[in-house]
């Protein structure tokens, strides 16, 4: 069974039809592309998948629940976690915060026992404490942990933003983005981390992304989007040689 | 060497926060000597108390502004509510509990969960707008709350409670009556509870609510969704409970001041002076000069901005002369060309220190 599945997706603003028709189909552990020209409907279809927006019509599948029109903060603990095009970070919390606001549900104790300082606060603030560091280590951000999340570096936050998601330790993930802004370097870098992200959480990835270096170099399967509709879908290869894709989005 | 640095960090926090409470304690010390010494006016004196009220007042208010980041201007009414409450149950129960500790701290919990009430009941409405919109709500209720008090008559007599809105004579009470809150002339007679250590008390618990608060589990949530409540949304952080978390118990702190304030005072009337508009304000301008979300700077700033307009009575003649020059002066150094090179100037030299330090 398929991780995620989305069937006839579709919603309208008033007349607009934002995206219409809109078919997924993401196997357990895939890296999955989903690209197209400027306002083709790409966030739209990130913002449907997390709740942010309800669908007009056709539904959700993750992981064989149904998802449909739940609120952004059920899907998330259904396992659907993001990052976003335009960085939102905690921007006056720490770096080692910013994570550990991700833990929030999973290491949960009530707010009289921190109030009160229990016992109990000491021990899950601990837990916390180091599974929040084991994350900011995968992505190199250990030093900077006791920064505050607006004083990182633009490559950095964008990482950041990677390890806050993970932190609510989804099973899939949805990356708006993630090389924006970022120089060869950067991309080449984070090209890297993606995909480990993948081979040592065993995650299921969602990228949208513009920087064809990036998407040709580490996604398996694409979808590319015009207009609201999909223009067409399959292996990347074959994708990026269709003459429908390179007409509509990458040019001669 | 990265757990090294954390482990630092957090005793920064913990020892930044035993200086907080530290001063209090202090500063009690110290106006406790010289109280004794007799060295302390009659006026400076009976401002202790309200002092204390204010400090409460601008901490409870910073969770609100500072930490939730939601710009309220209706904290008198929730004081209001508390100040209420808690003088009408010790009126009520003055002859039944004759111990003054017990009483009073039965007033206080009475008064401090009676603002929280209000606090829920005002909240839910009100924190789905945001900014502009949600100040001037707030302001709002805080001035419906000071209103509906200064209408309400309440009278006990043989048979029970009795409440009108119309004055004594409706609410019929029986010869062996005693009216209890006279419309707009208040409650007479409160008894004189509060004292100097009292607030003291209340501060520092008040300061541990606070401080244990923001730094938990909770107060991250809080602030995340302050800073950004979409990505607050997307990690699974209910937005809702939280906001209205930290809005209700910055309610209840407020109530709790109310109650030390309410039985400082003879009479207690819900003035535009002591409830309304203005203290509100008066609040908000703790909160902003202490430092928005800094703590230990709304304690200072209540206390400074309190005893000052005490201490330079004597140059109450010259006040608004003094207030045009600092205006004067204020607007040529933010504008004038000459004034931004010397900000720049101030600006630069702290920046090179910080990174020195750093």
């Amino acid at each position: 069974m398929a991780l995620l599945e989305v069937k006839n997706l579709g919603i309208s603003f008033g007349g607009l039809r934002a995206v219409d028709d809109f078919n997924l189909t993401i196997e357990q552990g895939e890296l999955y592309g989903l690209i197209g020209p400027n306002g083709a409907g790409k966030t739209t279809i990130f913002n449907l998948l997390t709740g942010v927006y309800k669908p007009t019509d056709g539904y959700i599948m993750l992981d064989g629940e149904n998802i449909t029109g739940k609120k952004t903060i059920e899907i998330n603990r259904h396992g659907v976690a993001r990052t976003f095009q335009n960085i939102r970070l905690f921007n006056e919390l720490t770096v080692l915060d910013n994570v550990k606001a991700g833990l929030h549900n999973h290491h949960p104790y009530s707010t009289l026992t921190g109030i009160l300082r229990l016992p109990k606060y000491y021990r899950v603030e601990k837990e916390m404490n180091e599974r929040a560091m084991e994350l900011l280590k995968v992505f190199g951000l250990e030093q900077e942990a006791d920064y505050k999340a607006s004083n990182l570096p633009y490559g950095q936050q964008r990482k950041l933003e990677i390890a806050r998601a993970l932190a609510t330790d989804p099973k899939l993930l949805l990356l708006d983005e993630p090389a924006a802004g970022m120089n060869p370097n950067e991309t080449q870098e984070l090209m890297k981390t993606i995909r480990f992200v993948r081979d040592e959480f065993h995650m299921t990835i969602l990228l949208i992304e513009h920087d064809m270096k990036l998407v040709s170099g580490i996604c398996e399967r694409l979808t590319v989007l015009n207009f609201g509709q999909v223009l067409a879908e399959g292996e990347t290869t074959e994708v990026l040689n269709d003459p429908k894709v390179i007409a509509a989005y990458l040019g001669e | 060497m990265s757990k090294k640095m954390k482990v630092r960090n957090l005793s920064k926090t913990t020892k930044s926060n035993l200086i907080t409470y530290g001063m209090v304690i202090v500063a009690y010390i110290i106006v406790e000597i010289f109280l004794r010494a007799g060295m302390v006016s009659s006026l400076i004196e009976g401002l202790l108390v309200p002092l204390c009220v204010y400090v409460i007042l601008a901490v409870s208010l910073n969770l609100t502004v500072g930490i939730s980041g939601e710009l309220s201007l209706g904290h008198a009414g929730f004081m209001c509510v508390g100040a209420f409450a808690g003088a009408t149950f010790s009126k009520c129960l003055e002859n039944v509990i004759t111990f003054g500790i017990l009483r009073f701290t039965l007033a206080i919990i009475v008064g401090t969960l009676c603002a929280a009430l209000f606090g829920i009941l005002v909240g839910i409405p009100v924190l789905r707008l945001k900014g502009d919109y949600l100040a001037i709500v707030t302001l709002a209720f805080g001035e419906i709350i000071k209103n509906v008090v200064n209408v309400i008559y309440l009278g006990r007599d043989s048979r029970g409670f009795h409440i009108s809105i119309k004055d004594t004579i409706s609410l019929g009470l029986e010869d062996d009556g005693e009216v209890i809150i006279k419309g707009a002339q208040g409650i007479t007679g409160t008894p004189n509870d509060s004292t100097f250590l009292w607030g003291i008390i209340l501060i520092l618990i008040t300061l541990f609510i606070v401080i244990n608060l923001i730094n938990s589990r909770t107060g991250r949530a809080i602030m995340s969704i302050r800073d950004n409540r979409i990505a607050a949304e997307s990690i699974g952080i209910s937005v809702t409970k939280y906001k209205l978390l930290a809005f209700s118990v910055s309610a209840a702190l407020a109530g709790t001041a109310g109650v030390l304030y309410a039985h400082n005072l003879a009479t207690l009337t819900a003035l535009p002076k002591n409830f309304g508009y203005n203290m509100s304000i008066t609040i908000l301008v703790f909160v902003v000069l202490g430092g928005i979300g800094n703590i230990r700077g709304s304690v200072i700033a209540a206390v400074v901005l309190t005893l000052l307009p005490e201490l330079l009575r004597a140059l109450n003649d010259y006040r608004m002369l003094i207030y045009a020059v600092i205006l004067i002066a204020t607007m040529i150094f933010t504008s004038s060309p000459g004034g931004q090179a010397i900000q720049e100037r101030i600006k630069l030299f702290f920046e090179r220190r910080k990174t020195k330090e750093a």
